[in-house]
Order: C-alpha cells, then sequence, then structure tokens
C-alpha cells in the first residue's frame, strides 16, 4: 500500500470515529467525544475486529440499531484497570504527610472520582482505620460504570490477586496484617463490610455531572489519562471546585498538573507523588 | 526525505543492547527517542539506570507531556505509551500480546500522527511485539531498521519484524546508532508536538 492510501485511509477513519461517538452520544447519551483519540481509536478498532466489521460506518449501523452491539463497544472502551494499594509509596506519602492535615479536622469528605471497582477505596478505608481516623470521614465513591460500581460495593476480590496487594501493602506502610482486612472463600475474598460503612458508592460521570459537594480530598487518579486536552481543563476545573480550600488532590503517577489551568492554584505536597494541596 | 521521530521497541535482551544504542547517539540528536523495554511490574529504577548510559536527557513522559527533539523517552511500567498530535497519552488498557507496554502500540500510534516520518527500530526480543506496528510504520512509508537476528541476544522479535514487512534496513547493534546519527543530519521538520 502506498504512503498516501494509508495516509487517506487514515484520514477517513478519523472521520468515521467522529461520526460514530458522535451518534453514541446523540442516540445513547454516552460521550465519548473527548476522549484521547489515539486510545479510543484502538479500542474501538479492536470491538470491530471481534466483531468482524471491516469499516467504521459499518460498524456505526450496528452500534447505532443495536443494543447490545452497543453494550459491548461501551465494554471495550472501557479501562477499569486498578489494584490496592496501587503505586504503593503514593499511599506512603498520603500517610506521612496527609494523615497530620486531616487529623486536625473535625471531619474529613473524601472524593474517589473514577473509583473503578473499589480496590483504591477499600486500600484508603484501611490507612484511614489504621490511623484512626476512619470514623470521622465519609468517602465518596464516584464511577461512571454501574457495573464496576456494583462490584466496588460488594468488595469480592480474586484471592490470586492478594500477594500482590499484601505485598503493596507492606511497601504503602501497613501497619497489620493484609489478611486481618478481608476473609477467603474459594477464589475469592471478601473485604470486611465495616470498611466500607463509612462509603458511599454512585454514578457521577465526570464529563456530563456538575459538583456535589465540597470536599478535603480528592483523588482522581487514572482517569483524565483517557481524556483529551479540553475535557482535562474541564475536569481540573470541576476539581478545583469541589475542593475546599487546602485540600489535598491526588493523581496517579504518570499525570501531572504542569499546563492544566490550575496549576497555579496548588502547591505540592511531594516532589515524587502526585500530591497536591490547593493553597489559592 | 525527512525523519521527525524514532521509536525503539525491545525486549529480553534490550537492556544491553539500548546500553549499546544509547550511548552512541550523537549529542543534540535532532529527533525525539521513544523507546519500550518490556519491563516487570516492579522495574521501578530502569529510567535512572538507563540515563547512566545516555548523555540525551532520558526520563519517563507524563501524560500529554510534549515531545521534544533530542531527548530520550522511556515507557513507563505498567503502562501503554501512545503519541498524539499534542503529545504523549498514556493508557493501562489491556496488555496487548501480554506486554504493556507494548512495542506494536506505540509503533502503530506513532504511524498515524507522524506518517512517512517515523524511523522504527525493533531490537532484541523473545517474542514478536512491533512487528505488526513496524508493518504501520512501513505502510504509511517510514523507514524499517532491524537489529541483525544473527547478533540479536535474542532472534524472535527481529526476525518476527523482517517476516512483517520488507524492512529498509537490517544491522548488527554497533551500527544502529550511527546510522540513526546520519539520519539526523537533514534538518528535521518543526515537531508535531512543538
Ligand atoms: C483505569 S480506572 C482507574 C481506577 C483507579 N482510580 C486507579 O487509579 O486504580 C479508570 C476509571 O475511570 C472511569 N471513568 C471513565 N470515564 C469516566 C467519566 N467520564 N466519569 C467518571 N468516571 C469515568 C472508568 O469507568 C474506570 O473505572
Amino acid at each position: 500500500m502506498s504512503a498516501l492510501l494509508q495516509s487517506d485511509q487514515t484520514q477517513l477513519e478519523d472521520i468515521e470515529i467522529a461520526l460514530l461517538l458522535e451518534g453514541l452520544y446523540r442516540v445513547y447519551g454516552f460521550d465519548f467525544r473527548d476522549y484521547s483519540p489515539a486510545s479510543i481509536k484502538r479500542r474501538i478498532l479492536e470491538r470491530m475486529r471481534a466483531e468482524k466489521i471491516a469499516t467504521v460506518s459499518a460498524y456505526q449501523d450496528c452500534v447505532l440499531h443495536d443494543d447490545a452491539c452497543m453494550e459491548r463497544l461501551l465494554v471495550g472502551l472501557s479501562v477499569h484497570v486498578t489494584s490496592m494499594f496501587r503505586d504503593p509509596s503514593f499511599y506512603h506519602t498520603f500517610r506521612t504527610k496527609v494523615v497530620p492535615i486531616l487529623r486536625t479536622y473535625p471531619t474529613v469528605r473524601i472524593w474517589h472520582a473514577g473509583c473503578s471497582t473499589g480496590e483504591e477505596v477499600y486500600s484508603m478505608a484501611i490507612l484511614l482505620q489504621e490511623e484512626g481516623l476512619y470514623r470521622k470521614c465519609v468517602i465518596y465513591a464516584t464511577d461512571i460504570s454501574r457495573d464496576v460500581l456494583r462490584k466496588a460495593r460488594e468488595g469480592i476480590f480474586p484471592l490470586a490477586a492478594m500477594q500482590e496487594y499484601t505485598g503493596n501493602y507492606m511497601r504503602a506502610g501497613g501497619k497489620h496484617e493484609f489478611s486481618d482486612y478481608y476473609t477467603a472463600h474459594y477464589d475469592n475474598v471478601i473485604f470486611h463490610p465495616a470498611l466500607k460503612t463509612n462509603v458511599v458508592f454512585s454514578e457521577h460521570n465526570l464529563v456530563t455531572d456538575g459538583s456535589f459537594n465540597e470536599f478535603h480530598v480528592i483523588l482522581c487518579r487514572n482517569v483524565m489519562i483517557y481524556f483529551n486536552k479540553a475535557l482535562q481543563e474541564r475536569v481540573h476545573n470541576l476539581i478545583y471546585e469541589s475542593l475546599s480550600m487546602f485540600g489535598v488532590f491526588g493523581l496517579g503517577n504518570k499525570e501531572s498538573l504542569k499546563f492544566t489551568p490550575r496549576a497555579d492554584f496548588y502547591e505540592k505536597l511531594d516532589n515524587r507523588d502526585k500530591l497536591y494541596r490547593k493553597v489559592k | 526525505m525527512t525523519f521527525e521521530i524514532v521509536v525503539i521497541g525491545t525486549s529480553y535482551g534490550g537492556l544491553s543492547a539500548l546500553q549499546e544504542v544509547l550511548p552512541a547517539l550523537a549529542p543534540g540528536f535532532g529527533m525525539p527517542v521513544v523507546v519500550v523495554q518490556h519491563r516487570g511490574k516492579d522495574s521501578d529504577n530502569l529510567c535512572e539506570f538507563l540515563q547512566r548510559y545516555c548523555a540525551l536527557p532520558l526520563s519517563e513522559p507524563n501524560d500529554k507531556e510534549a515531545i521534544a527533539p533530542g531527548r530520550v523517552y522511556l515507557a513507563p511500567r505498567d503502562y501503554h505509551l501512545l503519541i498524539e498530535k499534542d503529545g504523549f497519552a498514556l493508557s493501562t488498557e489491556a496488555p496487548v500480546g501480554y506486554a504493556r507496554p507494548s512495542v506494536n502500540v506505540l509503533f502503530e500510534s506513532a504511524a498515524d500522527v507522524y506518517q512517512e516520518h517515523v524511523v522504527g527500530v525493533v531490537l532484541t526480543g523473545a517474542n514478536t511485539d512491533g512487528a505488526r506496528g513496524l508493518a504501520k510504520i512501513k505502510a504509511y512509508g517510514g523507514l524499517c531498521v532491524v537489529e541483525d537476528p544473527a547478533g540479536a541476544k535474542s532472534r524472535g522479535m527481529p526476525e518476527a519484524a523482517i517476516a512483517a514487512t520488507s524492512v529498509d534496513a537490517i544491522l548488527p547493534l554497533p551500527e544502529i546508532a550511527s546510522f540513526l546519527n546520519q539520519l539526523c543530519r537533514h534538518e528535521p521538520r518543526s515537531s508535531y508536538a512543538s
């Protein structure tokens, strides 16, 4: 295939993808139009291969007329990868630098935006419990996907993952036996329900829903990497508006506040881990 | 023909291969160099390690970071590294061919944005990652370079790449950096990321 043909084909495909995403939004209300283009394209083309459909236009026909086909696309477009104490040093820094701040508050409201299946939330609950703060905290755990929220509410995770999580927990500064927090049941473990007594799980879409409270801590980790710059800016504004003065904001390891419109409104709490404090 | 970006993919044996290629890149190398080295989940210090062998500044890019010439970028552990019009993008979507980061993901996204201005380099590795991506670079009219399987620590990736497309140069490891340096002698067009 000649260079020209390949680039023409790409251009056409990009137009078709924009039309498909527009259709998905207008017909079903799911708005992926401002997601990160390279990765969204990969996942659409992957779905098409699985459905054995050759062009995006033909795929659009299927998505817009067949609910089941659309549901499969939604699943394909979502990335829910998460783990407990992901990036242990983040939680370690949270313990040493954020916990002392939280001790000074009478009550603490925490928002996990894009909490996926809840591993991050249970990790935080464990940490807060060990620091004696859990009782005065309310944790709001939200995601766009009803499916992952249902799993998060259950708090049931595969036993096979516990070895990795135990290592993470220890490196994150865990103070007990990690296995104290769950009960094994065949191939799964169930985390102790006490960890979720102060957790509110609910649907929230960062693209279309507004601010719903004022928080002392907001974690939005590895969610905005799937958004394009314009959408990232909007979400950064939403988070800024939802954070109390001197509130703490946590991002994923490879995300940065630099070059976002709110960069100057925060101070770094740590040089390596992505924890910031709102100062303006 | 002007080239604007070099993408390098490697797996088993890649660490020593990179220790040979990176130090030999000319100071002021005129293109960005983006590297996927397959790596384990706890390979936290790879970046610091490789920097010791590389005169050009080397870093793991943050999401949406701009892509600058004369720098080496290493895909972080446990993320795919993709290239978009306004910089890097990261993703934790499923491993591709058991790999995250995946060479194919980097190569294909680089080709989509930089089209015929990409130089793709496949080095040693014991699987087939990179072959499909290199074919895509070729389809756009980019330049494909593969380490000579005869001398490679592991022949798998170089052989798969050679089988997947008509590569432009099959070179022994010691010649790869000087080949890339030659390509830089022409002033690159302004970068997409600037
Ligand atoms: C990769 S997971 C990150 C999970 C966790 N925060 C972590 O770092 O391990 C990304 C999550 O963001 C959610 N998400 C994607 N778009 C969203 C949106 N517009 N509003 C809210 N959540 C969204 C996805 O459903 C997914 O569960």
